[in-house]
């Protein structure tokens, strides 16, 4: 078996005919005097989408993506430059204009130290995702999923199916001689359904994904499950009713629902906000910032998972970092460069969308360890209140902490009991205090079901998040009924 | 700002691309990939190319932070096999790949299924002498004066006042885009655009917390940007006016949307009159056309020929010609935002809106910022919106909302950690005034927009 920076090389450097006297010459270039880290991003990225609706798969469409990124930092400067060409012309003339960025500021004495290969477990398998199904057997497995939700009900009018794959080879050179290769297959599939009655339409919309073959979808009933379970969203939200305005006391429901954490703490924590203080946890290492049932973690290292990443895009192992333990604040989550300046441990959260982008501290699988509580018990503890299952998206405004998102499936809970369905409303609070207000934390632990996409500074990365069922005491929501 | 999502959208980079100029580059790969197309036996045909140079400088606390050089490019292939559809694109532009791109969107339309709406757009519909829009206007700008316009926009925003304590830091970008579009019916076009921006954010801080907010301009001509004094010293004044926000009660008030985010409510309509979700039947605005969906008096147009606009265009992205058009008027809806897909699909005429709408223009009113704060006299100003609660199929609409509380026309103090909830029918019905203070930077131009009531959840 060819171990990833093997067929790294393959697919990435020799059709350019760049070998190791290459790399060396072109990273001797980037590196010297007054350059702190230099590093050079190769990636072959081949990804298709199929979509299907009104009951036929009408579109697919391939895409190939193929560049480097090169990149030297001097102290706080980074000079980068990007190309699809990936010629030894075009990388020497991008090795110049991203090492132009040093003058004189940065501390560092980059040497090359010669090459070292470092091959880490891989979490997926590096198969091609795209290659696991004929195309006739993803059209049928559209077609199929499609059925299966329009025969759940007679109510439901249109359905729609998304299938996507992609298979992104990845290397990392950097100027230590650091060389290090992924292989990152992703898939996901997603169902939205209208439904109607009575002249009345609402949707509904589920789906679920992982860095493995198309085979996952077919395993467990997993494909047919997501278009049941956009069928009941929508069936739910025919009956739902106007929903309350104000703050109340918030049950949220386990899985998906964890977007909580990813907004109200996880981009708090980033390494590069908290490295310029600008984030509203600057400083606060150390602190209370959670009940003490509260234990957070971002892990990238969960086999399969579309968070996880064997690697990050700058070469660092990906590992499990604790965020927040009992309720105290215990750790960033780094990239090289903010790991550097703050004099900590880079943490396997340097990541990019693609060679055309920099890299910066992202989050990978952040979720809550579970509680003691039965999940019915944080029900039956709450008189009046909201039980939220379903959300669209969170957005946060990480200075001021205040954060949202935006439930699309909640019920009423009245003296102990989830009552009457509710239209979707968005939930706002403020990240350093929400968590405070965490009095109950049920043992079911969920993760999503991979579908998570976050967006910061225009780059979009894929992530995972999870939690087990919260009781938040006062939080206020979006409603219409004053 | 961070977001996170469970949809499928793709955020995907604007890829900028490389100086390696000449046109007859981009136009040979479009000819290729048309004459591969051919070859592979399709009947018909669309391809397009570009590539964007430029690089953006970020300076942060009076240092120079990063150079982005940007360099890349793109080329997309639609192909049909009768009324089967394929598409494909590729980062690599040499002939081959090209061959090997448009072999894969074949590929996709053997397997995808017969549907008689797909095909081209009409040819006498197809864009032919193209006005000069002035669209391109590069900006021979050296290193060395970027690094000092940053420096200088940055410092205007840090130094006004002492309670602005750390940044964000101020990027000047500048960037030229190529690009050439043809098809098998004969289009061949071919576009240039620069596109130049600066902008600014910085951080506030008093007992209470932390704050920021930015500030921005942008242009396709140099000469139009505002000085980075004036983009500065927006940033530190939009920033400094958010300090000590509080919540309010709950209540159900007069909200006013201020110009830079209003345009997100004329979004949302422009989406729910797209043809996608009206076949769909996705949108709480079905069924419409001929029908008062905004107040008599409300006018909302296309102006796709503004020289120099920031969403001007001589032709939407499929070629159609694009045109000066109502969509609203007196309130009225007279016509839907179509591409030649979903036009088939109504059983209409595509309206040259493929991927989206050009400068679309709602008419102000009379009322200058501090007029309309009069008209409201009690209630909320609305200043940025959060979230993703907004219903396209029943119209239902819940945001998280930061602002002003606004009483007896006067601005009171900022305020935080509110929503704002209502339906967008009722909503748009109940549009009381727009003001004069038009936002152009965007490709919706509007002033703020006042709706006479919402429901507001806070404390």
């Amino acid at each position: 078996m060819n171990s990833h920076i093997e067929i790294a090389r393959k697919t990435l450097l020799e059709p350019a005919e760049v070998g190791n006297r290459e790399l060396d010459r072109l990273l001797g270039k980037m590196a010297g005097k007054q350059i702190d880290h230099a590093d050079v991003y190769f990636q072959y990225a081949r990804s298709e989408s199929w979509a299907l609706e009104e009951g036929i798969v009408k579109s697919g469409a391939y895409m190939i993506d193929k560049g480097v990124g090169l990149r030297a930092i001097s102290g706080e400067r980074t000079g980068f430059a990007f190309s699809d060409d990936l010629s030894l012309d075009a990388l020497t003339q991008a090795a110049d204009s991203a090492r132009g960025i040093a003058q004189g500021s940065g501390s560092g004495i980059a040497e090359l130290v010669g090459q070292r290969e470092t091959d880490v477990p891989a979490l997926y398998s590096g198969e091609d995702p795209l290659l696991s199904l004929t195309e006739a057997d993803k059209i049928a497995l559209l077609e199929r999923v499609e059925q299966e939700a329009r025969q759940q009900d007679p109510r439901v009018k249109e359905v729609m199916v998304n299938l996507a794959a992609e298979h992104d080879v990845v290397m990392v050179v950097r100027h230590d001689g650091a060389i290090c290769a992924d292989i990152r297959p992703l898939i996901r599939l997603n169902v939205t359904v209208v439904a109607e009655q009575n002249g009345r339409r609402e949707k509904g919309s589920y789906g679920g994904g992982s860095r493995q073959s198309y085979d996952y979808l077919a395993q467990e009933g997993r494909a047919l499950g997501y278009a049941r379970e956009a069928v009941r969203q929508a069936l739910v939200n025919l009956e739902s009713i106007d929903g309350p305005a104000g703050t109340m006391t918030v049950v949220l429901g386990p899985g998906w629902p964890g977007i909580l954490l990813h907004e109200a703490i996880g981009h708090g924590l980033e390494g590069d906000f908290n490295r310029k203080g600008t984030s509203a946890f600057s400083g606060r290492i150390g602190d209370q910032v959670a009940s003490n049932l509260c234990t957070i973690v971002d892990d990238g290292t969960i086999l399969n998972r579309r968070g996880s990443l064997s690697i990050d895009d700058e070469g660092t192992q990906s590992q499990n970092t604790v965020l927040i333990e009992n309720g105290i604040l215990k750790g960033y989550m780094q990239d090289l460069t903010n790991a550097r300046l703050m004099g900590h441990e880079p943490t396997g959260n340097g990541r990019r969308e693609s060679y055309a982008h920099l890299p910066m501290p992202r989050m990978t699988n952040t979720y809550m360890l579970p509680g003691h509580s039965e999940h019915e018990e944080i029900i039956e503890s709450v008189d009046k209140g909201l039980y939220a299952v379903q959300f669209g998206g969170g957005q946060v405004d990480i200075t001021s902490g205040n954060f949202v998102f935006s439930a699309t499936e909640a019920y009423l809970i009245e003296n102990g009991k989830v009552t009457n369905p509710v239209k979707g409303a968005t939930l706002i609070g403020n990240g350093p205090d929400v968590l405070t207000r965490v009095s109950m934390v049920g043992n079911n632990l969920q993760l999503d079901s991979g579908v998570g996409t976050c967006g910061k500074d225009g780059q979009s990365v894929p992530v995972g998040v999870g939690q087990p069922t919260l009781r938040l005491d006062g939080i206020t929501v979006g409603g219409v009924v004053v | 700002m961070a977001w996170l999502y469970n949809g499928g959208m793709n955020m995907s980079a604007t890829l900028i691309q490389a100086p390696r100029a000449a046109s007859i580059d981009l136009q040979s790969a479009v000819e290729c990939a048309l004459a591969a197309a051919k070859r592979l036996g399709s009947s018909g045909a669309v391809a397009g190319v570009s590539r964007t140079s430029g690089y953006e400088l970020t300076v942060r606390m009076g240092e120079l932070e990063t150079i982005e050089h940007q360099n890349g490019g793109g080329l997309s292939v639609t192909v049909y096999m009768g009324s089967r559809m394929g598409a494909s694109s590729t980062s690599d532009f040499n002939e081959s790949a090209i061959e090997d791109t448009v072999r894969a969107a074949v590929t996709i339309a053997k397997y995808t299924a017969e549907d008689p709406c797909n095909g081209l757009p009409p040819k006498e519909r197809l864009v032919q002498d193209a006005p000069d829009l002035e669209l391109n206007r590069p900006w021979d700008l050296d290193r060395d004066t970027a690094l000092e316009m940053a420096l200088e926009c940055e410092l205007s925003a840090r130094g006004s006042d002492s309670r602005i304590v750390n940044s964000e830091g101020a990027t000047l970008s500048t960037s030229a885009r190529h690009s050439v579009f043809g098809n098998s019916d004969g289009l061949m076009i071919t576009g240039q655009k620069s596109r130049h921006s600066l902008s600014c954010a910085v951080v506030g801080q008093t007992d209470s917390g932390m704050q920021t907010d930015y500030w921005y301009s942008v242009a396709r001509d140099p000469q139009a940007l505002e000085s980075p004094q004036v983009v500065g010293s927006m940033a530190s004044r939009r920033t400094l006016r958010r300090l000590d926000a509080r919540k309010i009660k709950t209540c159900s008030v007069p909200v006013m949307f201020e110009a830079p985010i209003a345009g997100s409510l004329l979004r949302i309509f422009v989406s729910a009159i797209s043809g996608g979700a009206l076949y769909r039947k996705a949108s709480f605005l079905l069924d419409s056309l001929g029908k008062p969906v905004f107040p008599q008096n409300t006018r909302i147009h296309e102006q796709p020929h503004l020289k120099r606009g920031i969403a001007s265009a001589v032709c939407d992205a499929e070629g159609v010609a694009t045109e000066s058009r109502d969509i609203i008027g007196d309130g009225i809806l007279q016509n839907y935002v179509l591409d030649s897909y979903s036009a088939r699909k109504l059983g209409l005429e595509t309206t040259g809106n493929a991927g989206g709408v050009f400068n679309l223009t709602i008419d102000p009113g009379t009322r200058d910022f501090d007029g309309m704060l009069k008209l409201m006299d009690t209630g909320l100003l609305v200043t940025q919106t959060m979230g993703f609660g907004v219903n396209q199929v029943t119209g239902d609409y819940s945001q998280g909302a930061c602002g002003f509380w606004v009483e007896n026309g006067e601005i009171q103090y900022p305020v935080e950690e509110v929503t704002i909830a209502g339906n967008l029918r009722d909503m748009f019905l109940s549009l009381a005034e727009i003001g004069n203070d038009v936002d152009f930077r965007t490709g919706v131009r509007t002033g703020s927009i006042l709706l006479s009531n919402m429901a507001v959840a806070g404390q």
